[in-house]
């Protein structure tokens, strides 16, 4: 039976690993990640969960033995933030590049120097060009919804590639809510077991992943952007059946908010999203035609959602809560560079906000508003990336 | 949407099992080599010292053998141990750990 549980999104993350029925579990604890693995550990202690836990030395030591466990065909679940995170790289390319179907939350924590516990999306967004499908969340029981879609998506023959399933950390990470666990026939039902691609077998030994020439490089990499593409066609698809199942859907793509005759869409990722519709809802009370567009798939970016939406719009403000130093955030380029071959493009303003941690209200989301307004009536943005509530 | 699974690619370097393939459709998701002699080569044309066992001292102890990162040491039935000189690149590593000295390295041309 579903059971409704009052429980933090890093517990919620480890119900949604056992209910997946993952089998090995490779881990190193790292704030403000840890208690996802801590409750999985318990899980597999008590024997409710039947999965293999790996304690390793490192991050990147998780991520080998995970692609180790996902070569031998079998579901596999990791979880890091930050540093942990950033120590992964090189083996992120690895388990992209093998084609190897890993889920892994990251509860998002800002990079040190100077040293933060606190959220922000830099360690993820950071890992942009690792070739792993990113999720990002906005209440526990997206987190726990998420974890069950994504391995559907990514074990998608179509697909084969792993996700990161992100959250932001203490926000959602240690914060309580409802979350309903739905019934494991049902997810059974929904998620099938894994059937690999390939699989390492000693009966049949081989390597994977090995050197190729310049002459073979190219189509690797060419059948892996036709992977995202392929996941950006199936990820609605998968979230509308996943409604279907349970009665609880996303948006697929984006989470959009009371976009359809808005002048004014805000643009954002993770929480501020939920902030953002308090923020509409406050601005429409007062006769504004404001919307709100949660970004819920970064990598594959939602390029024709995102012209779709732009269409009626006037202006697009981004908030992100990351910078990409020397340029501007990531969400304000990408959404850029997505409206560039439209003809009558709005304009576009974009936002830095809640850098390691930093509260990001609805009343900060409602001031961002009134300025990009005001731009919008004057026909022009006056200044290409605003950093919110800086000190002078 | 297309989907290949389980082809082997060292197809792609020596004409392996599978053969060259000739499209993107042909290839697999990710390279897969499976065990072939000398893939790359004999490798043993790199070798610049070459070692030689004196086997009037070689005890059998196995340690070369144990030690030898490119599995270029033959060990027999009865533990006696034959070089491969076709892929030793003479790394030395086996003349280092032999505890009785019975293995000693000599440059090439000489």
């Amino acid at each position: 039976m579903a059971q409704i549980i009052i429980d933090t999104a890093n517990h919620i993350a480890g119900y949604a690993a056992k209910t997946a029925r993952v089998k090995v579990v490779a881990a190193y604890p790292i704030t403000p990640q840890t208690t996802i693995v801590e409750k999985i550990a318990e899980f597999v202690e008590s024997g409710e969960m039947e999965a293999e836990y790996i304690r390793v030395e490192s991050e990147h030591s998780a991520m080998a033995a995970c692609i180790g466990a996902a070569a031998a065909g079998v579901r596999t679940f990791t979880a890091t933030s930050a540093h942990g995170l950033a120590l992964m790289h090189e083996a992120l390319h690895w388990a992209s590049g093998a084609r190897l179907p890993i889920v892994m939350a990251v509860v998002n924590r800002a990079m040190g120097a100077p040293w933060s516990i606190w959220p922000d999306l830099s360690d993820s967004l950071s890992q942009r060009d690792t070739g792993w499908i990113q999720f990002y969340c906005a209440d526990n029981q997206e987190v726990f919804d998420t974890i069950i879609q994504a391995y559907r998506l990514c074990e998608d023959e179509r697909v084969f590639l792993p996700a990161m399933v992100c959250l932001e950390g203490f926000i959602l990470s240690h914060t309580y809510m409802p979350v309903k666990i739905h019934d494991q026939e049902e997810v059974d039902a929904f998620l099938p077991p894994y059937k690999s691609g390939w699989i390492l077998d000693v009966n049949n030994p081989f390597s994977h992943a090995n050197l190729v020439s310049p002459e073979w490089y190219m189509e690797f990499r060419y059948m892996i952007q036709e992977a995202m593409e392929n996941a950006k066609r199936l990820i609605p698809e998968i979230d509308k059946e996943y409604g279907r199942h349970f009665g609880l859907q996303y948006g697929g793509l984006i989470d959009k908010y009371r976009c359809e005759d808005a002048e004014l869409i805000i643009c954002t990722m993770g929480t501020m999203g939920c902030e953002a519709k308090i923020a509409v809802d406050n601005l429409r009370r007062e006769g504004l035609k404001v919307g709100a567009a949660r970004i819920r798939v970064y990598r594959p970016f939602p390029v024709e959602e995102v012209r779709k939406l732009a269409e009626q719009a006037s202006i697009i403000a981004t908030i992100d809560r990351h910078i990409s130093f020397g340029m501007e955030g990531f969400l304000a380029s990408e959404i850029k560079a997505s409206l560039y071959h439209m003809k009558d493009k709005p304009l576009l303003a974009g936002f830095i906000a809640g850098l390691g941690g930093r509260d990001v209200t609805f009343k900060t989301i409602e001031g961002i508003a009134k300025k990009s307004l005001k731009w919008m009536r004057a026909g022009r943005v006056e200044e290409e990336t605003v950093w919110v509530d800086l000190r002078g | 949407m297309r989907v290949r699974l389980n082809l082997p690619i060292n197809a792609l370097l020596k004409g392996g099992k599978m053969g060259v393939p000739k499209t993107r459709k042909e290839m697999p998701l990710t390279p897969i080599s499976y065990p072939t002699l000398g893939s790359m080569g004999k490798t043993g044309s790199w070798r610049t010292f070459r070692p030689i066992i004196d086997y009037s001292k070689c005890t059998k102890c196995t340690l070369c053998w144990v030690y030898c990162p490119d599995a270029a040491i033959t060990r027999r039935a009865d533990d006696s141990l034959e070089i491969d000189y076709d892929y030793c690149k003479g790394c030395g590593i086996c003349a280092n750990e032999c505890p009785v000295k019975a293995i000693t390295m000599q440059r090439e041309e000489e």
